[in-house]
């Protein structure tokens, strides 16, 4: 038996291509690079064909078919540029701008609105309508999200979403035919764990996040791909960013993670990230204060400290630490002598998105707590009792120490604080290393079954904050650990060396969608 | 015994006891012959039953005139998955009230019917998905099953035949569109009555995605007569195409208005002139709409045709449901499409976009032109609208909101043109 499907040979706007039997003429189309409009079909939920902007000439077919749902068929003749095509595409504009309010200056969608995008393209620049716009209100949907009816095209995307990948159906559209809406079948409010993908999957401005309303015009936007750092899921995200600040946070499409989704404490967490005191330049403690140097000072005291240093290296470090900082803090500790590392890792109620049961908001609030195991850290509920009665050197990561007893460092012979926020325990440390948050550099996140996976910088840092990876490949070159690091790539090539649970990977192997090394995947550990 | 009027040349199959009480109960139906095309059905083989019902060439009564047999042929025979036969009883295209008269008045003829077509498709349960404004009606068929159910055609092993079905009168809410074969089967299923894409067709994934046969009223009841008396028998009225005889519902302005059964080849002058007696004294007729108001409107001289489904065709319009609205000299023809489009714009279910947006603004246009604020661009954006809502849906709603207004254009334009010229109207009133 031959596994593969059959193929079957089309013709769209004069191009061939074959294409599995049963794909249908949107799917065929984009393997051409052909886009067909369309606004009901979203590729992560069902196709109920009904906003009929995909319309197109099929030959011998008597009237223009649903190209979201019409399946191929062997010599199948497709026009989707036809007068026949335009001219039923024209006429769904027509219809969804007859109400529409046109308040592109004031929408959150404007700049990336399918309705504007394909109005635009139609080039319908007369309204034929007289008639007087139906003027419909606004109003929550949840506690954060804003349903502008006068927007909405009742495309249902959100209404599926919930239906079909929430698995909670609480949006309907209430009422039929031109007074139809979404709501609610109660006067409450819903709430969802990933109820702000409703956001994601409107194809116009209906569903705000109150949260980005009125913040920036998308097109103000930078884009950077990244890893959201919420969880141990590591959701593949875009960071939007406007002045050096990130104003949103949309799921990036990766089918082994987290398909078209991700949830909304994700959103939240990380639009607030790095808030408080930023560390931003590096201090060396003099007699009784932080002095804040440069770079050069404070690696000169590093490189000190560290060669007269005694008694093994202790470390707590933050399980949202990317591997690569993980993986030098672990360097400067083996110089040292690597006497065990420690994390803590906040949790909460894990919440499984049914319609897609990979992804889940996982109980481990950190995206990194797999990697900090993997390169030899330990997962403890006390990270302050292995080190109370330590003498030697302390290496704290990240770690905010928020609930720190007073004299927790009091024994070691130097503390070191590599981190990007300057927490008040914080300043009890000899030397402070300012580092950037994930967004800020670029680095890696090893999610909870092993998957190792790439961030990128979207932000400047503040001040002279400088990776650790970077900083601290300089104070081992000078101590005889090799050439310093001139990239994350160059520190996770080192690292992937060192630890057999990163053998074989590399950034590029790595690429924007992840990758779970041979080892992992074979079930091996830490090294 | 005739309903409301009689009158010597219909041909009364269907509606031969309409206005006879005791044919209600399911003693009276015993004794005027009912359930023996039952019996004879269930003593044949299931495909030879589907068969006679081929050969008669009885098309679907609901609107679109599909061959029946052909359809129930579709169903799955080896009986793996569960099977349905729904009866569309959701009666609700404008000027159509023959189902209405059948299941009032001889509801076992409809119960017969729907048996012996769940017995051929090898359904084990059948719905009578009814509108629910038709409270008596529905109080008569839940009487009629439960009658059946004791006699012992519906249940465990009918008539000893070893063939077990059930039957359920389900009530729909009020909508139009439930009547919409597939939206009547969401609605039956418990969701919006929201039409659904096909194919699948109803025979491949209906009724809680099982294969499902969904038949009009008249349809069924039609069946238990053919296959009593057999096809040839059926055959001896209408035409090749069309054969058997029709209900008409008549309705407008006419003397003697109401359902009339006519074999399907009577002329539709003579059914309008001579059996519903035509328009009122002292009036003209302006136009008769002859198939429930999806369909084209004639006009008086276009009304030389029969009555088949070619027939009205070739004439420029469609047979549809049989509802035949008549409009005399006194009708404003825009006021009258306004208010059938007004009725399609409410009716929509608002999946598809050309439907949801245009059926309304159409309302709109039309009104504006009624109150005299039309422009004369007004008649070619009406065409327009009309056709981009034509064959651009999932469900046909669309294309007949487009219809009346479209139609009415065509051959009432000079009444357009009053209203929008002259501030006037040519209805005399």
């Amino acid at each position: 038996m031959d596994s593969e499907s059959k193929l079957v040979n089309i013709t769209i706007d004069g191009s061939e291509v074959a294409v599995p039997e049963g794909t249908t003429i949107l799917k065929a189309a984009e393997r051409l690079g052909i886009v067909i409009p369309r606004y009901c079909w979203h590729p992560g939920l069902s196709a109920p064909a009904q906003c009929r902007m995909c319309l197109v000439d099929v030959e011998g077919a008597p009237k223009p078919l649903p190209a979201c749902v019409q399946q191929v068929q062997d010599g199948m003749v497709v026009s989707t540029d036809c007068v026949e095509a335009r001219k039923a595409r024209r006429g769904v504009i027509e219809f969804l701008l007859l109400n529409h309010p046109l308040d592109c200056p004031i929408c959150d969608a404007a700049g990336q609105c399918m309705l504007q995008d394909y109005a635009h393209e139609t080039g319908q620049l007369q309204r034929r309508a007289v008639e007087p716009k139906v003027v419909l209100g606004r109003d929550h949907v949840t506690s954060e999200i804003l349903y502008f009816a006068d927007r909405c095209i009742l495309c249902t995307r959100c209404v599926r979403f919930m239906d079909e990948i929430a698995q909670e159906p609480v949006l309907q559209v209430i009422n039929r035919g031109h007074k139809g809406y979404i709501d609610t079948m109660t006067d409450e409010l819903f709430e969802h764990p990933f109820s702000m993908n409703i956001v994601d999957v409107c194809p116009v401005g209906a569903l705000v996040n109150e949260d980005f309303l009125f913040k920036a015009r998308s097109w103000d936007l930078d884009q950077t791909a990244s890893i959201c750092p919420g969880c141990s899921q590591g959701c593949n995200v875009a960071l939007g960013t406007k002045e050096n600040r990130i104003v949103r946070l949309k799921p990036r499409f990766n089918p082994e993670v987290n398909s078209y989704w991700m949830c909304d404490y994700g959103r939240g967490e990380v639009v607030r990230w790095g808030a408080g005191i930023r560390a931003e330049v590096p201090m060396v403690r003099e007699a009784d204060r932080l002095a804040p140097v440069d770079w050069s000072r404070a690696l000169d005291a590093t490189v000190e400290a560290l060669e007269a240093a005694e008694g093994g290296a202790k470390a707590i470090v933050d399980p949202g630490a990317s591997n690569e900082s993980l993986y030098m803090v672990r360097r400067l500790m083996d110089q040292v002598g690597f006497d065990g590392g420690s994390f803590r890792v906040s949790s909460g109620p894990q919440h499984v998105l049914k319609g897609f049961p990979k992804l889940a908001l996982r109980e481990d609030r950190a995206a990194n707590a797999r990697g900090a195991e993997t390169l030899g850290f330990g997962r403890v509920d006390d990270i302050y009792g292995a080190v109370g009665s330590h003498r030697g050197v302390l290496f704290v990561l990240e770690e905010r120490l928020d609930d720190a007893p007073e004299d927790f460092a009091d024994g070691s012979a130097l503390f070191v604080y590599i981190g990007s926020v300057l927490s008040p325990a914080a300043r009890k440390a000899d030397i402070v290393l300012p580092s950037p948050t994930f967004a800020e550099m670029d680095g890696t996140f090893t999610n909870f079954e092993g998957r190792v996976q790439r961030f990128t910088q979207g932000l400047r840092p503040p001040g002279l904050a400088r990776p650790i990876w970077m900083s601290g490949s300089v104070v081992l070159a000078r101590m005889g650990g090799g050439e310093p690091f001139t990239s994350a790539a160059a520190a996770f090539g080192a690292l992937a060396d060192e630890f057999s649970a990163f053998s074989g990977l590399s950034y590029e192997k790595i690429g924007l969608t992840g990758a779970v090394s041979a080892a992992a995947e074979s079930g091996a550990t830490a090294s | 015994m005739a309903y409301p009027y009689e009158h010597p040349r219909e041909e009364r199959m269907l509606s031969q006891y309409f206005g006879d009480k005791d044919a209600i109960g399911i003693d009276g139906w015993i004794e005027r012959g009912g359930y023996k095309a039952l019996e004879k059905a269930l003593g044949m083989a299931q495909d030879d039953v589907i068969q006679v019902v081929k050969d008669s060439g009885l098309r679907g009564r609901g609107g679109a005139g599909f061959p029946a047999g052909l359809k129930w042929s579709f169903m799955p025979k080896d009986g793996k998955v569960p099977s349905y036969v729904a009866c569309n009883a959701d009666e609700s295209e404008p000027g159509t009230f023959k189902d209405r008269e059948l299941m009032r008045w001889t509801p076992h003829q409809v119960i017969e019917g729907i048996i012996i077509a769940s017995y051929a498709v090898r359904a084990q349960h059948a719905y009578i998905y009814i509108r629910g404004e038709f409270v008596d009606i529905v109080r008569v068929l839940n009487g009629a099953v439960v009658e059946a159910y004791e006699r012992g055609y519906l249940g465990a092993n009918i008539l000893g035949s070893g063939y077990d079905m059930d039957l359920t009168v389900h009530t729909g809410a009020g909508a139009y569109i439930a009547g919409e074969e597939t939206g009547l089967l969401n609605s039956l299923e418990g969701r919006r009555a929201e039409p659904r894409v096909k194919p699948p067709f109803p025979a491949q994934k209906g009724a809680f995605d099982r294969p499902t046969t969904v038949n009009n009223v008249e349809t069924l009841a039609s069946v238990p007569h053919i296959v009593l008396n057999g096809a040839d028998w059926y055959r001896q009225w209408g035409t090749e195409k069309s054969p058997g005889t029709k209900l008409f519902s008549c309705c407008g302005h006419l003397q003697r208005p109401g359902n009339y059964e006519v074999p399907l080849d009577f002329s539709l002058k003579e059914l309008v002139y001579e059996l519903c007696g035509g328009p009122p004294e002292g009036r003209e007729l302006l136009g008769v709409i002859p198939g429930g108001s999806s369909v084209p409107i004639l006009t008086v001289d276009e009304l030389d045709c029969d009555v088949s489904y070619e027939g009205i065709e070739a004439a420029g319009s469609f047979l549809g449901s049989g509802g035949l609205i008549a409009m005399d000299d006194s009708t404003c023809m825009v006021r009258a499409v306004r208010r059938m489009v007004e009725f399609y714009a409410h009716e929509s279910c608002g999946q598809c976009t050309p439907c949801r947006e245009g059926t309304s603004w159409l309302t709109k246009i039309l009104k504006r032109i009624e109150r005299g604020e039309g422009r004369e661009e007004d008649i070619p954006l009406l065409l327009d609208v009309g056709s981009n809502m034509s064959g651009s849906t999932i469900c046909p709603l669309s294309d007949s909101a487009a219809v009346p207004v479209v139609s009415s254009i065509q051959k009432y334009e000079d009444e357009y043109m009053a209203h929008i010229r002259d501030g006037s109207c040519t209805a005399k009133r």
